[in-house]
């Protein structure tokens, strides 16, 4: 037995990941909810890190669905276009307060997610893809095609009066910051608990090897619809705070096709199957953009125009694509885990 | 009835454009198993490509030459930078490397060519001529007979020349076909050098039409539906697939759109696909692997 | 029809009953009948090809027979979703190895409780006192059997770079966790080294003994077979042609001609 054992040491880069939470959790913490809208100026909370959680929470939703579940989507733009718009319907027509309102969209979005999560029984790998895509474009035309989704305004955008939670004005860049923060903290530490649980085992399970996950006594198809229908609820949670919170006015057109993708992207780049991953892929693909236009403004001063900027930071966004999917295939999260063994000295790895 | 005729065959013309991106499609998962969501991406590619060098007042032919030979050699670079590092790799994994290919190729292409409309000018005129008493698109018409005119030359390429021959015996079997000496990346520059030419004859014909703009690229959002329809591994199917497709979303616009708003064809074709889902797995052509354990 | 259990008046614990079973009209299983008594080891044997994968997969459901039906505890079936059969007690293992790659050991473990799962998604969602008492509970379970297995080493690495070896015993340990009522081993010994099988088969002889679990069992190396079963099923094309005690199989002579004499 010993021989067999030292073989699987060497073998052995592949510790399980975040277990090992320690003193850094509630240092993050105390950094998010304290040092961060002390230091940050009104430009940082507003535009970059608000954003920047949404992001992490759109992306966390995939993740479950993709990452830990096993199944693919590209309809991630359409389901946060169902989270903001049924919280601008639970708001307007409904008069319900914003919180609940937001809470009751993210069901509806479940059961959105649930309804086209269904064909999974009969449908596997690419071709559920066409699914998701069938939710994308379906939502696409749906709130662009009927008026009373965005009460009849002429332009096709929403827009809530005043932003208010509890009493309080959560308009401000502070307030936005707080109530984004809170939501996307709780909401992690759900999707944490559910990864590690029963629930979060079969997802997985499901998405390693579905026959053998069946033949152990779990219930596939389930376990299937219940990823899209939390992957959704997260989707439209985080759909209704890029709307309201971030950009204050939305319309279909933030909820396209492109949106999925940088959704994917997240996770891509994060981490397929890791917590962590979607806030480093959110930060990462956050501040690329912001570091291109930095270091444009520095080298050319404004001898290259937006349009050619832009296309390079898609083509820069491609390349890395590609490269993560060769040279590092887990993610961001897996790169920084390994450097953080390296350097366990390092006191902020993940 | 005059109505109903003309819708389908409408339907049906358009839906040569959904064949001709289909084959592409087809060709590339026939060979590498890679569904190759960069398709669309190639297509804008190009035929932005062609329509730059006309503009810079390259003849018709040369610039038709010269975008070939940047094709294939496209073709060649993707294979080295992304495929063969990524041999044996998930088709999940590989389908990603194709998305991320598209934005590579989208970036370039609209930061070397600019993203303004072209127009492009193929000497077809785009005036509804009449047949009998159904009023039916000449360009339409030129459309389709090139779509069928490409699938029957590459049905000839596939069964009667070597490199075809190698091509069928890799989709077939890829490991058998390595163990007889068929040089698998060679296939592979090749097929995606033949997508990539099939991509600039549909962004030439589709760009005429609608002019050489960014849309192009999206139009492999419609391919899957087409595919799923048609099978993903059959040229016959992807045809079908296409002009399935092309009918039923102008014929369900025409007829069933006007109850719910219209506007429905972007999402149509996806519940289409769901549908034929369910009834048959494998689309109409494609072969259904039996699962074993 | 003579494994000494055999004369119990108790009905068998398994019960297969004229099961046929086809591929595209290639027969894999024809008018197969045989029956497993409570607590017995039975190995089904015969050459590759013979049926003995298909039977396995028709028993727990991942195959449906085309006519046939199988008795498990008194209830009958024509047709079972093999997530169903687990729940009523019927585990096992695959002969390639079918583990779930990218989770560590003690994830694979756990994800074999699923039939002992009570809390819902809510409970597990907010970890509330149940999950998290379930949860422990669990967990002491998982760690049980990884002891039983010698598999604590292994606990938290991910298993699809560990040894051959060890993954069939995971996957053994996977099987084993949901405390079945029938365990079947797809070829448990497949691909190891002598010292590796001597080990793994006392690993079946203790589950049999100390757990009480009935086990049905695919096995090609004879000697081992003969020292281990109660009770052996010889399949030829998917035909049955022998069945009983090892030394019955011993003396059977279309056994002798089909199987034992030319093969090993």
């Amino acid at each position: 037995m010993s021989h067999v054992l030292s073989q699987t040491a060497r073998l052995a880069p592949t510790v399980l990941p975040e277990r090992r939470f320690g003193l850094r959790l509630p240092l993050l913490l105390l950094l998010a909810f304290v040092a961060v809208p002390l230091l940050g100026s009104d430009y940082w909370l507003g535009a970059i890190l608000v954003p920047f959680l949404v992001l992490s929470l759109a992306g966390l939703g995939l993740n479950l669905l993709t990452g830990y579940a096993g199944q693919t989507s590209l309809g991630s733009g359409g389901f946060m276009a169902v989270g903001a718009f049924a919280t601008f319907g639970f708001v307007v027509h409904g008069g319900v307060p914003l919180p609940l309102a937001v809470l009751f969209a993210g069901l509806v979005t479940a059961g959105a997610g649930l309804l086209f999560g269904l064909p999974s029984d009969r449908i596997k790998g690419f071709y559920l893809m066409v699914s998701s895509l069938a939710a994308q474009f379906f939502f696409e035309w749906l709130f662009q095609k009927f008026p009373w989704f965005y009460n009849y305004g002429s332009s096709g955008t929403i827009t809530l009066p005043r932003l208010e939670a509890f009493g309080y004005d959560i308009g401000t860049a502070v307030g936005r910051y707080y109530v984004t923060l809170t939501v996307v903290v709780l909401l992690t530490w759900i999707a944490v608990n559910l990864v590690r649980s029963q629930t979060g085992r079969s997802w997985m399970a499901v998405r390693d090897m579905d026959t053998a996950a069946a033949v152990i006594g779990i219930r596939v198809y389930r376990s299937k619809v219940l990823a899209f229908a939390v992957s959704s609820f997260y989707l439209g949670v985080a759909g209704a705070l890029w709307a309201f919170l971030y950009l204050g006015s939305a319309s279909v057109q933030s909820f396209g096709i492109s949106r999925s993708f940088q959704i994917l992207f997240i996770i891509i780049i994060g981490g397929m199957g890791s917590i962590a991953g979607n806030f480093i892929g959110a930060a990462f693909i956050s501040l690329l953009p912001l570091a291109i236009d930095h270091l444009a403004q520095a080298f050319f001063a404004g001898h290259v125009d937006a349009g050619l900027l832009q296309n390079i930071q898609k083509a820069l966004f491609g390349v890395l694509i590609i490269g993560f999917l060769i040279k590092e295939p887990d993610g961001l999260a897996r790169l920084f885990r390994t450097l953080g063994e390296r350097l366990s000295s390092w006191p902020l790895r993940f | 009835m005059n109505l109903f005729l003309e819708t389908l065959i409408g339907g049906l013309l358009a839906g040569t454009m959904y064949s001709l991106v289909a084959i592409g499609f087809v060709l590339i998962y026939k060979a590498s198993g890679v569904f190759n969501f960069a398709q669309g991406s190639m297509l804008l590619f190009a035929a932005l490509t062609f329509v730059t060098l006309l503009e810079k007042g390259l003849p018709f032919a040369a610039a038709l030459a010269v975008t070939i030979a940047i094709l294939i050699l496209g073709a060649i670079l993707i294979e080295r930078t992304v495929l063969r590092p990524l041999a044996n790799r998930s088709p999940m994994t590989l389908f990603m490397a194709t998305l991320g290919l598209s934005y590579v190729i989208e970036g370039a292409a609209q930061g070397l060519m600019g993203a303004q409309v072209h127009a492009l000018d193929l000497g077809i005129e785009d005036v509804p001529i009449f047949i009998g008493d159904v009023l039916i698109s000449q360009f339409d018409l030129v459309a389709a007979a090139t779509a069928v005119t490409l699938a029957l030359v590459l049905a000839l390429l596939f069964n009667n020349t070597r490199i075809g021959i190698s091509l069928r015996a890799v989709a077939d079997d890829t490991r058998a076909a390595l163990s007889i000496g068929i040089n698998l990346n060679r296939i592979w520059q090749i097929v995606w050098a033949v997508a990539g030419i099939v991509g600039l004859v549909a962004g030439m014909l589709w760009g005429a039409r609608q002019g050489i703009q960014f849309s192009l690229s999206l139009v492999v959002l419609k391919a899957l539906p087409v595919l799923i329809i048609g099978g993903f591994t059959s040229i016959g199917g992807a045809i079908a697939g296409g002009l399935i497709v092309g009918a039923a979303e102008n014929l369900a616009e025409t007829y069933v759109g006007p109850y719910i708003g219209g506007g429905i064809t972007p999402w149509f074709p996806y519940f289409l696909a769901i549908a034929f889902l369910y009834i048959r797995p494998a689309g109409l052509f494609g072969e259904r692997a039996l699962e074993r354990v | 029809m003579g494994s000494p259990r055999r004369s119990e008046t108790t009905a068998p614990l398994l019960d297969v009953r004229g099961v046929s079973l086809s591929f595209r009209g290639v027969k894999a299983l024809s008018d197969l009948s045989f029956a497993v008594a409570r607590g017995e080891i039975c190995a089904l044997i015969g050459p590759n090809g013979a049926g003995k994968s298909s039977l396995l997969n028709v028993l727990n459901g991942v195959y449906v027979p085309d006519s046939g039906e199988v008795v498990f505890r008194g209830e009958h079936f024509r047709q079972i979703e093999p997530s169903e059969a687990a729940r009523r007690g019927v585990a096992r293992t695959f002969q390639n190895n079918a583990l779930f790659r990218k989770m560590s050991t003690l994830d694979n473990v756990l994800a074999g409780l699923a039939r002992h799962t009570r809390s819902g998604f809510l409970t597990q969602a907010l970890r509330l006192p149940g999950a998290r008492r379930e949860e422990r509970e669990l967990r002491a379970r998982a760690e049980t059997i990884l002891e039983f297995l010698d598999l604590q080493p292994y606990r938290d690495l991910i298993v699809g770079g560990l040894a051959y070896g060890i993954q069939k015993r995971i996957e053994l340990a996977r099987a084993l966790v949901s405390s079945p009522t029938l365990l079947l081993l797809d070829e448990p010994l497949a691909g190891m080294n002598a010292q590796e099988k001597a080990e793994m088969s006392e690993f079946v002889r203790d589950i049999n003994r100390d757990l009480g679990i009935t086990v049905v069992l695919i096995e090609h190396d004879v000697g081992i077979v003969m020292n281990l079963s109660d009770h052996i099923v010889v399949l030829d094309y998917g035909r049955k042609i022998g069945d009983g005690t090892p030394e019955e199989i011993r003396s059977n002579a279309d056994v002798i001609s089909a199987y034992l004499g030319t093969v090993h």
